[in-house]
């Protein structure tokens, strides 16, 4: 057996992001907990949305799916029902996951599959050059919003926590050692783990830059916060302003929506024979 | 004595309409009498009119017919709605409760039986829903079959619900049976010519037929937002998963249940949807991906009367052309269209083979005649062997060790490059929404572009093989052909029957794989010279113009209809001798 290392995940293509860019932070983070958990090129699937995140796949060497703009939850179900012993991570952004996807995490979040979704919550629509995305703050200037977002923001926390979602937690890309902890809990953790992750857009937000988050982040498990009472972790979620709370807000055990599958019991559908075979037993109630 | 008959009950929703149609169905089917049911009833779930029509035959036969020996009205306005539809010789089983009807109310020599639905109901202390079963047991003595039959099936109906349940019902159905008996009006003139009993013939509406066909195929995943006409194959699926080693996944909506389908068979099993057409409107971009990233995909599409909400019980053959056009760009499919509940169970299982010969997604067109009508099929056509081809899946042994798999190989004849499947040492790849190369990397090379365009593209032309031309029905040298496709089989091949005997040459030519189109066998059947009338369930003749389209045959008389019912074989007659 070779040792994973992050280097596994080198494809000998470049990154296209914006030089400075939080996705660089998410993806060195990814990587390096995927080795740390010893899950290599062959032994795990990434399911990406589109969206800057998305293009990820391109210079990350494991098994992957490109979906379609908000689709990559319910690809990612399809795929952990049919092989439920494969790691299946979902990279995902706030346009794609809480704008054109959002019906599919709210229900993603319900049944609670074995699945971890990282969120790049960067406010902005980058792949489109600038229009504001469902996180967006009131008040923020982008392309679509000239006079500024009017609407009140989605908060991806407090919404997977209400939703049923059993790991739920925040990260900075600009935090790589913090947030590759935090990534490992997120796929370690059995159920649907989600990782929101704070991305300064380089390019299209001169506001919510590295400097204006890491002087109003602060670490929940430096301050003795223990992630187990939804009710706490919502009124955590909902910090925001001078103090911005990372780590781990919520966790739980709970039966997956594999667990509650009697098919999967005795292993994944994958691993299944098909031949064919007589169903006799299946035609008496039509006689 | 007859040897067909066709009996309809009427009621309320509520009233047990589509249960009693069934509980008949299954006493003659078990009898060994060909039986053919379908139901009609407006979307809502308590009051309108509800309606099942059985036609049972001493021979086999392949639709309804105008027919209406007896009409069981449980209540007033079952008549008001099916007076006209009765002729020489109808019998109308009636409660006096309801109406009090006088042989001056109908067309001249039909038969008024009067049966106090209600007041036997409360004599025997049953429950007032249970009128429906004194109309079965009235029923068979106005078709002069023993009681028995329809006992056993009484017996297998409520065998969950304690012999005290059973014996009461069929003590109730057995005093509908005896009031026909004593009834002076009564006679003997609608009895069924007797036939030998058949074993093991099944009753199955076509949904059901694709979840069989689906369970032998090896289905593994399916997930289905409920929707009318498919939801008899959720029931299916839902009650056998355990059992199967299936997961059938109820998802939020059908834009998920596509990618969520797609994602099983990317991981490696062989998963479908179903849905009817405003679910699949929402599940074409879902198409689109899975023509580009090459996984198979079954997809039961059951057509109901459209646009938009349409008449959701109702059914049409609108969806030929969208199902064909349906996805942004241009990717390979194929379009299956079966004719009835055998069909439907056949076909199902061609449409898994070719799906994962192909990696491409193919169409089961149903629609909701063929869903909600109850077929009768010899238990054995269920049983014939199944083979499985799961094309160009690569063998984890089989893959190269250096790391040069290419998921989407160029240099195939067929346009189909083997496939790894995640988990699989040295098989990864990415199953990639953007246009990409062999590996799947993303690429916006002119030369590569059009490279895999063509690799795709290429299944089309490689299916050549496969593709089944239509079925001839009929005479060999015809002064009229029927060109047909999917349900509309059953009443053109009636039809023909109909005009062979007043010694017209007729023949049928019906479709049912539809796309690719099989243009040049059409060609040669169609180059004669004959008068051929294109009918269709629809209002703008969507097979005439695809066989327009590939052989450059217009054909200038159609027989359309779209009003939400299926043809009626004399109805075509008519418009042909017009």
């Amino acid at each position: 057996m070779s040792t994973v290392t992050a280097d596994s995940f080198k494809t000998g293509f470049l990154p296209t992001w914006c030089p400075g860019c939080g996705d660089f932070g998410i993806w060195m983070s990814l990587k390096e907990a995927l080795a740390k958990l010893g899950i290599g090129p062959d032994d795990g699937l990434l399911v990406y949305g589109i969206g800057c995140h998305g293009n990820m796949y391109d210079w990350m060497n494991i098994y992957g799916c490109a979906g379609l703009h908000g689709r990559a939850l319910p690809l990612a179900q399809g795929a952990k029902l049919a092989n439920h012993t494969l790691p299946v991570i979902v990279v995902s952004g706030d346009g794609d996951c809480l704008g054109e996807g959002g019906n599919h995490f709210l229900h993603a979040a319900k049944r609670n599959p074995d699945l971890t979704v990282i969120i790049h919550d960067n406010q902005v629509y980058g792949l489109t050059t600038g229009q504001a995305s469902p996180t967006a703050k009131p008040g923020f200037k982008t392309k679509s919003t000239p006079e500024g977002v009017v609407d009140e923001p989605i908060n991806p926390l407090t919404l997977a926590i209400i939703s049923g979602a059993t790991f739920v937690a925040r990260g900075f890309a600009g935090d790589i050692p913090g947030l590759t902890q935090l990534t490992m809990q997120a796929i370690s953790h059995k159920g649907f783990s989600v990782l929101d992750v704070l991305q300064p857009c380089v390019t299209f937000d001169k506001v919510h830059t590295y400097g204006w988050y890491r002087q109003r982040l602060y670490t929940l498990e430096k301050e003795g916060y223990v992630p187990n009472h939804k009710i706490q972790a919502i009124e955590k979620a909902m910090e925001w302003g001078d103090r911005i709370p990372i780590g781990i807000l919520y966790k739980e055990e709970k039966p997956t929506s594999e667990d509650r599958e009697p098919a999967l019991a005795g292993g994944p559908l994958v691993k299944a024979f098909i031949g064919g075979e007589q169903r006799e037993e299946l035609l008496k109630e039509f006689i | 004595m007859k040897n067909s008959v066709t009996w309809k009950i009427g009621g309320e929703a509520g009233f047990g309409i589509i249960s009693s149609g069934s509980m008949l169905a299954r006493t003659f089917s078990r009898a060994g009498y060909h039986v053919l049911v379908t139901n009609e009833y407006p979307s809502l779930i308590r009051g309108g009119h509800n309606l099942v029509t059985a036609r049972i035959g001493a021979e086999k036969f392949e639709s309804l017919n105008r027919d209406l020996h007896v009409l069981v009205a449980l209540n007033k306005e079952t008549v008001d709605v099916h007076k006209d539809e009765l002729h020489e010789g109808s019998v109308v089983l009636y409660d006096p409760k309801d109406h009090e009807w006088n042989a001056s109310d109908f067309p001249p020599s039909i038969v008024l039986l009067s049966v106090p639905f209600t007041q036997l109901v409360q004599d025997m202390k049953g429950e007032p829903v249970m009128r429906n079963t004194v109309a079965l047991g009235a029923s068979m003595a106005v078709f002069g079959v023993p009681f028995d039959g329809l006992a056993a099936v009484v017996r297998d109906q409520f065998k969950k619900k304690g012999q005290e349940i059973i014996d009461n019902n069929i003590a109730i159905a057995q005093a509908g049976y005896d009031s026909v008996k004593k009834n002076p009006a009564g006679n003997d003139s609608l009895f069924l010519s007797p036939v030998a009993k058949k074993d093991g013939q099944l009753l199955v509406n076509a949904s059901e037929a694709v979840g069989i066909g689906a369970v032998r195929a090896g289905l593994k995943f399916a997930a289905i937002y409920p929707m009318t006409p498919i939801n008899a194959l959720i029931t299916f699926l839902a009650d056998h998963a355990a059992a199967l080693g299936i997961v059938y996944k109820q998802p939020e909506d059908e834009i998920a249940g596509i990618m969520m389908a797609i994602g099983a068979s990317l991981a490696g099993v062989r998963s479908m949807v179903a849905t009817s057409g405003g679910g699949f409107a929402l599940m074409v971009e879902g198409l689109s991906f899975a023509g580009m990233i090459e996984v198979p995909l079954v997809i039961d599409l059951g057509m109901r009367v459209g646009p938009a909400t349409g008449m959701p019980t109702w059914t049409e053959q609108g969806e030929l052309q969208f199902a064909i056009h349906a996805g942004h760009g241009e990717f390979s499919r194929i379009v299956l269209a079966p004719a009835d509940a055998a069909d439907a169970y056949s076909l199902t299982i061609d449409a898994f083979n070719l799906a994962d010969r192909y990696q491409i997604p193919v169409f089961v067109l149903t629609d909701k005649y063929i869903n909600e009508s109850q077929w009768c099929v010899p238990a054995s056509f269920f049983k014939e062997p199944v083979s499985i081809d799961r094309g160009k899946l690569i063998k984890e042994q089989d893959l190269p060790a250096d790391g040069s798999f290419q998921r989407y190989a160029l240099d195939t004849p067929d346009g189909v490059s083997p496939r790894s499947i995640p988990g699989m040492k040295h098989g990864q790849y990415y199953a990639n929404s953007y246009e990409h190369d062999e590996t799947g990397h993303v690429t916006e090379n002119a030369g590569k572009r059009a490279a895999i365009v063509d690799k795709r593209l290429k299944k089309m032309t490689a299916m050549a093989l496969d593709i089944q031309p239509p079925k001839v029905y009929g005479d060999e040298d015809p002064e009229l052909t029927f060109v047909a496709w999917g349900s509309c089989r059953g009443p053109v091949l009636e039809a023909m029957k109909l005009l062979q005997k007043k010694g017209k040459k007729v023949r049928v030519v019906h479709f049912s794989w539809m796309y690719p189109f099989p243009a040049d066998v059409t060609k040669k059947i169609l180059f004669l010279k004959s008068r051929i009338i294109d009918v269709e369930q629809n209002a703008t003749g969507q097979l005439a113009s695809l066989i327009r389209e590939h052989t450059g045959i217009e054909i200038i008389e159609k027989l359309l209809k779209y009003d939400g019912r299926p043809w009626y074989p004399e109805e075509i007659v008519e418009k042909v001798n017009k």
